[in-house]
């Protein structure tokens, strides 16, 4: 039997805007066992980032309990918060939030700099291994502004590995990019699917639900459907349908 | 936690941000180099003066002919011509508080010793004179009581007349040199001075006789002045009132009659010049002062402004796994780098400042060291302070607040 990554019970989320109160989640529950991927879509201000920041303790909620890995996060403090996105969580920003004037490496090391229990030898080599995996293994050394958009976010999600995540999280990760770049970030996350990687994605993009196992749709901060895909296509074999030199 | 890390995180973060660091370390450098060398100055000037006055002899009294001067009123030239020698006489011999009396008088011009001259002026003195002066013979004799007698032709010269009138460095002993037309044989050369506070080269003097200088050089029977000085620093205000009664007697002054004349104490000249310098160094302390407060404005606001606009970066941080303390601890890192090498930078430049004020342009400096310690610690306790209290504010925000930040 798989093991659940994520329990949410009835979560809730409310803002404070002057004397208004906005409800951006109204009870959200539901479960992701290890090494589903998983598509979060819905219109706009349906309530899909507050989720997912609440999915990678950026954020705290309301109310409800948010179980990641087995262990409850409501009730921890700031820092065993920030402990637990070190160990558990990778995030991935539709604006990359790279730091600047950095190289790709450093930018991919980050993480493991605050974990204590990583020599710099290890971070090094598991920082180069994640650049590998992204396929970025040449422009190590580049720093973030000199890189392309696509290369930049494939920065991200390298360091989004590079810490063994439970769970890796990405909020419309594609949404900067053209689609042939699309394509190649979505087969990047195919792939790590492939290799057993529990991945949340939230896309405006109703095409992309395809290339996933399971679709959730929100509306005005409630599921309105929660679907297991049967016929995962490859984003590989899109992209090789793609015209190849037309510009966008 | 692992401080190696934040500090490797630091390190990079400075790094990247050279022209901030640099910023915010100017304005720490500029303010503790300028209250450094401030009160250096202030301490400088003070401290020699003070030493001026206490080598010209505390316990001088000075006297000078005319009255309490009143603004824009001319003066009737026989009003300066009061002081007499019968007068000098009354005084050395009935004063009791005066240990050593001596009248001067000047005559100026130029002084020549075969192809060479130079423009200076000469002393008329009595014996007592190089004692009231505090001023020592090092080569050959002081004129006598017997050379005043009979107007001798003799004088006793300082080292600048010495280089000026014998620069081949032949002994001026003994050699005679003219002045005016009069020819003065050198018996004794001073030791040197040196120059003295306000610039003046104390060594740029030739004594002679009151009597030559008097009768064969400016044909007058009235001093310019007389000097004495007090049996101690104690009894100068004794010896002064004893002094102003035989003169007002010796020039039969009225009771109700305004003195002709007039007495000067070292004392009080001293007390007024301590007056004087420690306005000067209360108002360098407070040009310091300022400098030091806008020195730390500009930290202030330079580490304010730079962790605001730093905050996304804070919140991506965070974002990967950074605690609220870790941040606190880089950007503490931080301020305490910059604060500590601009304040060190700081010192040297204001000691070498210093240094340079005192072997270029001569002037006294004395570096204080609280003033060192005072203005390092204000600049990096500033510094400090505004790197961690903005950072502090960000690093207990959300996560996703910070990295919201605008
Ligand atoms: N920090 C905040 N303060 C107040 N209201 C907020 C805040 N963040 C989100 N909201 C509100 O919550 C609702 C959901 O916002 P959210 O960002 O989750 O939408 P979204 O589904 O991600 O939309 P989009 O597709 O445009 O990114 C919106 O109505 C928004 O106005
Ligand atoms: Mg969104």
């Amino acid at each position: 039997m798989s093991n659940k990554v994520i329990e949410l019970q009835n979560i809730r989320r409310d803002f404070t805007v002057g004397d208004e109160t906005v409800h951006a989640l109204r009870g959200v529950s539901f479960d992701i066992t290890e090494g589903e991927f998983v598509t979060i879509m819905g219109t706009s201000g349906s309530g899909k980032s507050t989720l997912l920041n609440i999915l990678g303790c950026l954020d705290t909620p309301t109310s409800g309990e948010y179980l990641l890995d087995g262990i409850p996060v409501r009730s921890m403090s700031k820092s065993q918060r920030a402990i637990l996105r070190n160990r558990k969580i990778g995030f991935v920003f539709q604006n990359y939030n790279l730091l600047a004037k950095t190289t790709a490496t450093e930018n991919v090391e980050l993480p493991l700099m605050y974990n204590p229990d990583i020599s710099s030898s290890e971070r090094r080599k598991r920082a180069e291994e994640a650049l590998d995996a992204v396929g970025l293994g040449d422009r190590k050394e580049h720093k973030s502004n000199q890189m392309s958009g696509g290369q930049m976010q494939r920065v991200a999600i390298a360091r989004a590995l590079v810490n063994n995540p439970a769970v890796i999280l990405a909020d419309e990760a594609t949404g900067n990019l053209d689609t042939r770049t699309s394509y190649e970030i979505l087969m990047l996350f195919q792939e790590l699917h492939r290799k057993g990687r529990t991945i949340i994605f939230v896309t405006h993009n109703p095409e992309i639900a395809n290339y996933s196992s399971r679709n959730i749709r929100l509306r005005d901060g409630h599921i309105i459907e929660d679907s297991v895909n049967t016929n995962v296509l490859s984003a590989e074999e899109t992209y090789r349908t793609l015209p190849k030199d037309i510009d966008d | 936690m692992n401080y190696t890390n934040l500090f490797k995180i630091a390190l990079k973060a400075l790094a990247h941000n050279k022209m901030r660091a640099f910023l915010t370390m100017l304005g720490i450098i500029i303010g503790v180099a300028s209250v450094i060398t401030m009160i250096a100055l202030g301490q400088g000037t003070q401290k020699s003066i003070q030493k001026e006055i206490s080598s010209m002899g505390s316990n001088i009294i000075m006297i000078h002919p005319g009255g309490e001067r009143r603004g824009g009123v001319r003066l009737d030239p026989s009003e300066m011509q009061t002081l007499k020698i019968q007068n000098f006489e009354a005084l050395k011999k009935e004063c009791m508080y005066v240990a050593a009396i001596s009248p001067y008088a000047t005559a100026s011009g130029q002084l020549v010793c075969g192809n060479n001259n130079y423009p200076t002026s000469v002393t008329g003195a009595g014996i007592d004179y190089i004692e009231i002066r505090q001023l020592t013979i090092e080569d050959g004799t002081m004129f006598t009581e017997s050379d005043i007698k009979t107007s001798a032709k003799v004088c006793v010269i300082g080292k600048t007349i010495v280089d000026n009138l014998f620069p081949d460095g032949s002994d001026p002993i003994g050699s005679t040199i003219r002045y005016n037309q009069v020819p003065l044989k050198v018996i004794g050369v001073l030791e040197s001075k040196g120059y003295n506070s306000m610039g003046m080269d104390q060594d740029d003097i030739v004594l002679a006789p009151y009597t030559t200088v008097m009768k064969r050089m400016l044909a007058v029977t009235h001093f310019n002045g007389i000097f004495a000085s007090a049996l101690s620093e104690d009894v100068t205000e004794y010896a002064t009132d004893e002094i102003r009664t035989i003169l007002r007697r010796e020039h039969r002054l009225k009771d109700s009659d305004p003195d002709d004349f007039m007495i000067r104490t070292q004392q009080e000249l001293s007390d007024m010049m301590n007056t004087t310098m420690n306005l000067l160094t209360t108002l360098l302390a407070c040009i310091a002062g300022i400098s030091l407060l806008v020195g730390g404005i500009g930290i202030m606001n330079i580490m304010y402004v730079s962790v605001t606009e730093r905050t996304k970066e804070i919140g991506l941080r965070m974002s990967v796994g950074a605690r609220g303390i870790d941040i606190l601890v880089q950007f503490l890192i931080e301020a305490v780098l910059i604060s500590v090498t601009g304040g060190i930078i700081g010192i040297l430049l204001g000691c070498s400042a210093c240094l340079a004020v005192k072997y270029l342009a001569n002037w006294p400096v004395y570096i204080q060291i609280w003033s060192v310690i005072l203005s390092f610690a204000v600049c990096t306790v500033t510094g400090i302070f505004f790197g961690w209290y903005p950072a502090r504010k960000a690093a207990n925000l959300d996560p996703i607040d910070a990295l919201r930040y605008e």
